[in-house]
């Protein structure tokens, strides 16, 4: 009776979260998935059963190929972000000594994201465009001729606005897990004689997993699944599936919508299980 | 007539009055002066029409208060068809009518409660702006403009008496350039393609309007005759799509734009100097002294025209206030506010009053201006001597070659943009 009641409350206990997850994420997400099979008009929906969606979805040479530029900006981006974040996470961790100022200057890296999302990818265009504060600087200098038209409106800028937007994403869990590093370790491997690489390939890198793979996820997830960056910054010349979702959302194909959205969804999954296969998280956090 | 007509006719009285004693939350009809004060109207629409000039005015001149939400076409639309509670009048195109009148989200208008009715232009109800002009292709307005009765859900092709919108707003469409950036005189819409312009070029992306003016290029470059543009076969959109999908593919566009704002930055930037545009965009690049041109192309314009629809969900006080509204609308403040933007007016006579000779005989006469036109914001537009782009009301509007348009085969369309945008 005792263990029995104690079963209930455990019950009880996760109760609320379960109710909040269950109306808020898993009920959404069902939704979605029925809609994407239902039929649509001009301007309505229909209840159906059918393949439509997925037919055109996946008969489309379109999709895959937005299919794999949002994976290449998703690769990409990550690749930067990496390197980037795990250097300056490096840095800060390693190389400044005071907590003090290993606070102040992480505080330094957050000052850009006092301001909106959309304020710090906009103001990009005016400093790459045809005639922006780039152009005339580089030509000025003589570097160049004519202005670089790659600079804004294409690949570049669309990548450039990723690393610029979500490089913290990567900075932070990084950071988080060095700090927990026992110095101590990095002592021994010292006294055993491995130089500095030696030491950051076999025992900081090991142990800094954990992080690198939450920011991982963190900036794959957020690049798959933006769409508003890749319209400013290409002009509207470039696609990713989040494009392409909003696209039909503003034509009113809502199933057509819910069917990419599936799509989508599922390949996040399947990339963050591939990703989990390396680390394993919870273990290690 | 120079004053707005305020108050009610016997009709909207008797109708009123039924509602409210039906509804019997007032208790005397006798409160209706002061409650017109508490009236708050919700409009939606484009940002073209959709102004905080137009909101304060008619709180001056009706007393009730109008608020605003100015969104782009297909949040028009959307929100339009499936938003119906949302708004209370809709400040949409013609085409946006077409899609979205079936949903029976908006009420047919009684005619003869429009003072200025017999005044609007014959676009808007016969389809013909002199009787001897012909009707341009695409979704003319007068062929959406009226359907049979007060719940009519198909459109009628005659002056029924029952009005889907009220018309308020057109234009005719054409190229916007930076003359001092292309330095040599353009004529054609085919020169949206041409490689000289490689990398400058741009093109909205609202699939409805776009695939009008591809239409436009690819009929005047001899690549593609089309039965109708306003109403292509799926063959003509394959044909259509896939030439402007090669021109993407070689690089021809420097972006596409959604939104007016948009267009006015890639034009004043000189990211593009050659793009599809919109009157008040071309102004707007103007008013920061930087040459614009609303370029007359010979192969005609792409027209487009808006108007007022009623939420069928509007009744009682509320429907009278958004029917004086409509006549506030049509006697003239609102049209001469328009008309000195590049807009056109669907009463222009009642314009006329709100005008000043000057301005008359520039924005509508196609004459030289007398001495400097402004903009409603003051911005010096032109100076004396100087002649509209395109000339006459006439002239302009005379020279329709389409309108914008929802074909039967919108939604493969639809799909086929959508491929050409992630091209």
């Amino acid at each position: 009776m005792h263990l029995k009641s104690r079963h209930v409350w455990g019950w009880l206990q996760a109760a609320p979260l379960a109710v909040v997850l269950l109306a808020f994420l898993i009920a959404p997400i069902i939704m979605i998935v029925i809609v994407s099979f239902w039929g649509a008009t001009e301007f309505s929906i229909y209840p159906a059963f059918q393949f439509d969606n997925y037919e055109f979805l996946f008969g489309s040479q379109v999709t895959y190929r937005v299919f794999g530029a949002t994976l290449k900006y998703a690769f990409i981006t990550w690749a930067l972000t990496l390197l980037i974040g795990f250097t300056v996470a490096y840095f800060l961790a390693f190389h400044v000594r005071s907590l003090t100022m290993q606070i102040a200057l992480f505080l330094v890296c957050t000052i850009p994201f006092w301001t909106s999302n959309i304020i710090r990818m906009i103001s990009w265009i005016p400093f790459l465009g045809r005639n922006g504060i780039a152009n005339q600087t580089l030509i000025s200098w003589g570097v160049i001729d004519e202005p670089l038209e790659w600079l804004l409106y294409s690949d570049f800028s669309v990548i450039l606005a990723f690393v610029h937007l979500y490089t913290l994403f990567m900075v932070v869990p990084i950071f988080n897990t060095m700090m927990r590093i026992d110095k101590s370790l990095l002592e021994a491997a010292r006294d055993n004689g491995a130089s500095g690489l030696q030491t950051l390939v076999h025992v900081i890198l090991p142990l800094t997993k954990p992080g690198i793979m939450i920011g991982t996820i963190f900036v794959v997830t957020l690049v798959m699944g933006d769409f508003i960056t890749v319209r400013f910054m290409s002009g509207s010349q470039r696609a990713n599936v989040g494009r392409l979702i909003s696209n039909d959302i503003a034509l009113l194909q809502y199933p057509s919508a819910a069917a990419t959205a599936v799509v989508l969804l599922c390949t996040v999954l399947i990339v963050i299980a591939i990703l989990l296969r390396f680390v394993n998280i919870r273990k290690e956090l | 007539m120079a004053k707005p007509k305020v108050g009610y006719s016997r009709r909207s009285m008797l109708k009123a009055g039924g509602a409210a004693i039906a509804a019997s939350a007032f208790p005397a009809p006798m409160l209706w002066a002061q409650d017109t004060k508490n009236i708050v109207l919700r409009q939606f629409g484009t940002g073209v029409s959709n102004l905080n000039d137009v909101a304060n005015k008619v709180k001056e001149d009706l007393g009730f208060t109008l608020e605003m939400t100015a969104l782009d076409s297909d949040s028009v639309t959307q929100r339009a068809a499936t938003q119906p509670d949302s708004f209370d009048i809709a400040d949409i195109e013609y085409w946006i009518c077409k899609k979205v009148w079936p949903t029976g989200n908006l009420q047919a208008m009684d005619t003869s409660k429009i003072a200025n009715y017999d005044k609007i232009v014959g676009i808007f109800r016969s389809g013909k702006l002199t009787p001897e002009s012909v009707i341009a292709q695409g979704t003319a307005p007068h062929s959406v403009g009226f359907v049979d009765g007060p719940g009519g859900t198909s459109f009628a092709d005659n002056e029924t008496g029952w009005m889907t919108l009220i018309p308020t707003i057109y234009n005719a469409d054409t190229l916007g350039i930076r003359p001092d950036l292309i330095g040599r005189p353009i004529e054609s819409w085919t020169e949206l393609l041409n490689p000289e312009f490689k990398g400058k070029a741009s093109i909205l992306d609202i699939s409805s309007i776009g695939i009008m003016d591809m239409a436009m290029v690819c009929e005047a470059m001899g690549e593609v005759q089309y039965g109708d543009k306003g109403n292509m076969t799926r063959e003509e959109i394959d044909k259509t799509i896939g030439i402007f999908t090669e021109a993407k593919r070689n690089g021809q566009f420097r972006a596409f734009w959604k939104s007016f704002d948009e267009s006015v930055n890639l034009m004043a930037s000189g990211e593009v100097v050659i793009q599809s545009m919109w009157s008040p965009a071309i102004t707007a690049v103007k008013s920061r002294g930087i040459p614009c041109v609303y370029q007359p192309l010979k192969e005609g314009y792409r027209s487009w025209g808006g108007g007022i629809g009623l939420s069928s969900s509007l009744s009682g006080m509320e429907l009278d206030a958004a029917y004086e509204y409509i006549n506030w609308y049509l006697s003239g403040w609102v049209g001469g506010y328009l008309m000195r933007q590049g807009y056109y007016s669907a009463v222009p006579e009642t314009s006329k009053e709100f005008m000043s000779e000057n301005e008359w005989g520039y924005w509508f006469e196609g004459k030289e201006a007398t001495d400097t036109i402004t903009s409603p914001g003051g911005d010096a537009l032109a100076q004396a001597g100087d002649v509209r782009d395109g000339g006459s009301f006439y002239d302009r509007m005379g020279a329709v070659a389409c309108w914008n348009a929802v074909m039967d085969e919108n939604q493969y369309m639809v799909r086929k943009w959508n491929e050409f945008i992630a091209a």
